[in-house]
């Protein structure tokens, strides 16, 4: 038999299911895998092999009794350790959560057990999901598999890693700003950000709740449309849950763009854009003219705004949302605490906790909120998200599809960004208004620079939309494969 | 001449909804309970638990929005209120600032001046908060988040009252109308209802408003009376001394019958509102509002002035019953039973009030059924019991709601109507109690009732004393 | 840089969000948030008059729970985590002076 590891989900699945392989022999194949790599990568937090052997075991019981028959039963798969995972460590990358087990499951991870596949551990991320890098993580950062001295991305890091390095077979992580987009452009591998409300959020640690999405990274656009296939649902739990009725997103798979109006924003290749990026994903809207897509030039507009808009919004969530860690329910605490009195017991707790980047959004978060401000920043914000979105409800009108970048450059050299946090903020120019919009978005691999650095082409669709994003994506695939 | 002052004060009032469950959650709302034990992940401020609005919650606050004459938001939205304490497990709490549920009502309340409005500026929905108990013993604090999450409302009256007499009444107003929906037991000492006061004063006749202070923590109409006026005392002595009346928070001590201000430099008061991404928009549609205006009770007005036009009974025995909707309801159920709303209201109105006042409870918390009054009423109308032992009767219908009627019969009490037994029982009284006899027969009318009083102590109480005392005349 | 922080805004800001910076942090922190809104006014570069804020992305509204208890006692569970408890309770640094 060939490297199992170089198999896809989908094709492990099959193999699975045709006796060809076990779910055990798969889990151990990818635990080994762990083992050799992961000094280099650091793409996990929290391995937990006793556990992963044991589900495996019993996963693959169910498969020869017939009781699991879907694509992804028996399949090893590593979640971003911002979903809540029982007993299992669930730290956000943070030392404020240093020491957290949840007792219940997030709604996505329960969604992927049932379909049978098996968690392997949690993976690296930039604290609370803030940056870019995943250098923000308290436990290490993460290396891009492709070259060691650049950074994986962010903030799904470890998710994009570990897909791209075969140490699991997809991924899930989660999409505020472009969180799960961009890493999988860095690392080479296809990651997709679901229109808002298809995935649960329960069981998700907040970053940016009205921007938050869960989703694939894997290595191709099948596996994506099988998990994202697989963690959709319409959850009771989670009030901003859609109930949808199209979500066999694998029969979304196929080859054909004929006649499909695909928008190319001007605006997206201006100023700031590498050229190499630039003359790769051009070349990959030119492949899909070739197989009879419509493509057009347009004026997006707006462009410039979406950061700001999404520093303000975003920055307000989490500082509300990071209030709960307080010291005390769970999670970390400074210690002698009693002795300190209840504000200073918050206080130190929280700025020993929380890491140099997490505390300057919380800051000023809480400044655009804070008497006075609110109407100014917060509110301007929220007026400035209905203009974008009113700007691709607009696009949309004329176009199935928006084609461009999905960052400026490639990967950045390991310790090069932080420094500048509104440098690194910019790196997201591209993937921040499909949070704002809300729309369903997908990183697809289209290229290399010079340093052999992986690029990444996005599409955009409307909302709800994700069958048009699969069947171009696929398309796309297959013409990058017919020319290798 | 010294100068005199008007006292003007608004009031935020806090009313525990009814509902089975928590606003956010499925754990129960019951009161008690050992620590921690109605909780979840979500009421608890666990990472990545998420809220869903409890759907009766939104139908309570509009049932007392209506009831109050206020316009219903129709598109209203929940706002996070920001502010770190450990009662507060998400350190956020969920509330409407934006837009509240209801606005600009207003309720009527009687005043030795006559009638009088007091506006209400807005309703809304929010949460609970946990309780926090001191432990002396390691001089620290316990987080019990039993209460937490439990549904809310506050209502906002505009600084339309000018004496604690006014507060008293328009919160009576407000407990009478929630109790009517059922939307709250509003138990000031189970803290089902609580009121903030804000309190100004200004020289009479003066147009502008002064400087309000707020206090907390009043939990009783006597603490809110006393609250009143110390702080009305206090704002005045500061003016009289040329000092300014400062606009902050105090917490009132009603041992110490003083507040302090609850001022620190951690408390910036900036509570950061923005609208919660995690709750949708509720939109309230005029079906839905006609919907539960068609369900709104009979009102205590409406009440009194039918009762009075139905039933012979006194008006203040009307005011009394229709103090309690719950009571209201069981003298109702109970006449539709017997029929007879004179015997009904004397039984509330007498042993009923009487075991309540004794046992510290409140008209809300009375367990018997109409069915098992109605029972009793009966039994003693068949003359199958005597009154003494109804009362009796009673008091065990009152404690456990027991069926009158077996416990008569399995307890023996019903009277004696054989005429051999009794005279037997009589002329052994008579036998036994010569002295009284001939006091009797020597004019002394009053000997008689200590015949019939051994002679009822002879047959258990289980006689009838009417048939006794006539049977006594007859063999003397 | 227009957006000049000043030490007592940081120190306000740090009460709000129960933060505690040292001198350093607090430095830079003036920095960053004098940039980051200096990069936000852009946006009053924009005329919003007559927009709606958009709080949430689509129309959804009235999602509901019924008022029925699903959940039991789950205490063991959510005292699992606690950094310190007594008695079933979460313990915190006294509240009461």
């Amino acid at each position: 038999m060939e490297n199992i590891l170089s198999y896809s989900a989908v094709e492990l699945g099959a193999a699975i299911k045709a006796g060809n392989t076990t779910a055990v022999e798969a889990m151990e194949a990818v635990l080994e895998s762990i083992g050799k790599k992961e000094k280099e990568i650091n793409a996990y937090v929290t391995v937990d092999k006793e556990r992963a052997l044991e589900k495996a075991a019993q996963t693959q019981k169910k498969i020869e009794q017939g009781e699991l028959t879907g694509a992804l039963a028996g399949v090893p798969a590593a979640i971003k350790d911002n979903m809540c995972t029982e007993g299992l460590l669930t730290t956000c990358s943070s030392k404020i959560l240093e020491n957290f087990v949840p007792t219940y499951t997030a709604e996505a991870v329960l969604n992927l057990e049932k379909a049978g596949a098996v968690v392997i551990g949690k993976t690296n991320m930039d604290e609370f999901a803030m940056g870019s890098t995943t250098e923000t993580s308290a436990y290490g950062v993460t290396r891009n598999p492709r070259n060691l001295q650049y950074v994986p991305g962010g903030s799904s890091g470890g998710s994009a890693a570990a897909v791209a390095a075969e140490e699991c077979f997809f991924a899930l992580g989660s999409d505020t700003g472009g969180s799960i987009r961009q890493p999988a452009g860095f690392c080479g591998v296809v990651g997709m950000k679901p229109t808002y409300g298809t995935v649960s959020r329960y069981g998700l640690i907040a970053y940016g709740s009205s921007l938050d999405q869960i989703g694939p990274l894997a290595k191709n656009v099948a596996d994506c449309a099988a998990v994202l296939e697989a963690i959709t649902s319409h959850d009771e739990k989670d009030s901003t849950s859609v109930k949808r009725d199209d979500t066999e997103f694998m029969s979304a798979l196929v080859d054909d763009v004929k006649g499909m109006r695909v928008g190319i924003p001007r605006d997206y290749f201006g100023e700031g854009l590498d050229s190499e990026v630039r003359t790769a994903v051009l070349a990959a809207a030119d492949s899909l003219k070739e197989k009879g897509a419509v493509i057009e030039e347009f004026d997006l507009s707006l462009v410039e705004y979406a950061i700001p808009t999404y520093y303000t919004i975003a920055a307000a969530e989490a500082s509300s949302n990071l209030e709960r860690f307080d010291g005390i329910k769970y999670g970390y605490r400074t210690p002698d605490a009693e002795g300190l009195g209840l504000h200073n017991m918050y206080k130190k707790t929280r700025s020993e906790g929380f890491g140099a980047e997490v505390k300057r959004r919380i800051m000023l978060g809480s400044f655009v909120l804070s008497s006075g401000y609110y109407d100014a920043y917060y509110l301007k914000a929220l007026k400035v998200k209905a203009m974008i979105k009113k700007a691709f409800d607009d696009a949309f009108k004329k176009y199935d599809l928006i084609l461009g970048p999905i960052a400026p450059t490639t990967a950045p050299k390991l310790g090069e960004s932080l420094s500048d946090p509104l440098k690194m903020y910019l790196g997201d120019i591209y993937t921040i208004s499909v949070n704002l919009a809300g729309l369903p978005a997908i990183s697809v691999p289209c290229g290399e620079d010079a340093k052999g650095l992986p690029i990444g082409m996005q599409l955009i669709a409307d909302s709800f939309q994700e069958k048009k994003l699969i069947r171009a994506a696929y398309a796309y695939e297959q013409s990058r494969k017919e020319r290798a | 001449m010294a100068k005199q002052y008007e006292t003007v004060i608004g009031l935020e009032v806090h009313v525990e909804l009814a509902t089975k469950t928590k606003i956010f959650c499925g754990c129960s709302t019951e009161f008690g309970g050992a620590p921690n034990t109605h909780t979840c992940p979500v009421c608890t401020g666990m990472p990545g638990s998420l809220p869903v609005l409890n759907k009766q919650v939104v139908n309570y606050a509009l049932a007392v929005g209506l009831a109050t004459n206020c316009d219903i938001t129709q598109f209203c939205k929940f706002d996070r209120k920001n502010y770190f304490y450990p009662d507060n497990p998400q350190n956020y709490q969920i509330s409407q600032l934006y837009l509240p549920i209801c606005r600009n009502g207003h309720v009527d309340i009687e005043t030795p001046e006559g009638r009088k409005s007091i506006g209400i500026h807005e309703i809304h929905m929010e949460e609970d908060a946990g309780k926090l108990i001191h432990d002396e013993w390691e001089d620290c604090s316990l987080v019990d988040y039993n209460r937490s999450g439990v549904p809310l409302i506050e209502i906002v009256s505009e600084p339309d009252m000018r004496s604690a007499d006014e507060v008293i009444a328009y919160l009576e107003k407000l407990r009478m109308i929630a109790q009517y929906i059922g939307a709250s037991d509003c138990k000031l000492n189970e803290g089902s209802m609580r009121a903030d006061v804000n309190l100004s004063v200004r020289e009479m006749g003066a147009r502008e408003f002064g400087t309000r202070t707020e206090m907390k923590n009043l939990n009783s109409f006597k603490a809110i009376m006393h609250a009143i006026e110390g702080e009305r005392e206090r704002q005045i002595e500061l003016l009289e001394a040329g000092e300014k009346v400062i606009q902050e928070t105090r917490r009132w001590d009603d041992t110490k019958e003083y507040s302090y201000a609850m001022r620190s430099k951690e408390d910036a008061q900036d509570y950061r509102y923005f609208p919660d991404p995690d709750l949708v928009p509720v939109y309230i549609s005029d079906e839905w509002i006609d919907e539960v205006k068609k369900s709104l009770p009979e009102f205590r007005e409406e009440k009194m002035a039918r009762y009075k036009a139905e039933f012979d009974i006194p008006d203040y025995d009307i005011g009394i019953i229709t103090d309690s909707k719950h009571m209201a309801d069981i003298f109702e159920e109970t006449v539709s039973i017997c029929n007879q709303p004179k015997k009904v209201s004397n039984w509330l109105m007498g042993e009923t009030l009487r075991l309540l006042k004794e046992q510290d409870m409140d008209a809300e918390d009375i367990r018997f059924s109409p069915e098992n009054l109605a029972k009793l009423i009966g039994l003693v109308d068949s003359k199958a019991i005597n009154s003494s032992v109804a009362k009796e009767v009673f008091e065990a219908m009152f404690e456990n709601d027991i069926d009158p009627e077996k416990y008569v019969d399995e307890k023996g009490l019903r009277t004696v109507n054989d005429e051999g037994a009794l005279k037997k029982t009589v002329e052994e009284v008579i036998a036994n109690n010569p002295q009284s006899v001939e006091d009797y027969r020597n004019g002394k009318e009053k000997a008689i009732g200590f015949l019939v009083g051994q002679t009822m102590k002879a047959m258990k109480g289980k006689a009838d004393p009417a048939m006794v005392n006539k049977m006594l005349k007859e063999l003397l | 840089m227009n957006n000049i922080i000043s030490d007592e805004t940081i120190e306000y800001v740090g009460i709000l969000a129960k933060l505690e910076l040292s001198e350093d942090e607090k430095e830079q922190a003036k920095k960053d948030m004098g940039s980051m809104l200096d990069y936000i006014d852009k946006l009053n570069e924009l005329d919003t008059t007559g927009i709606e804020p958009m709080s949430h992305v689509f129309s959804v509204q009235n999602v509901f729970r019924e008022d029925i208890v699903t959940n039991g006692d789950d205490r063991e569970n959510i005292l699992k985590n606690a950094p310190a408890q007594k008695d079933d309770m979460f313990m915190v640094p006294k509240t009461f002076d």
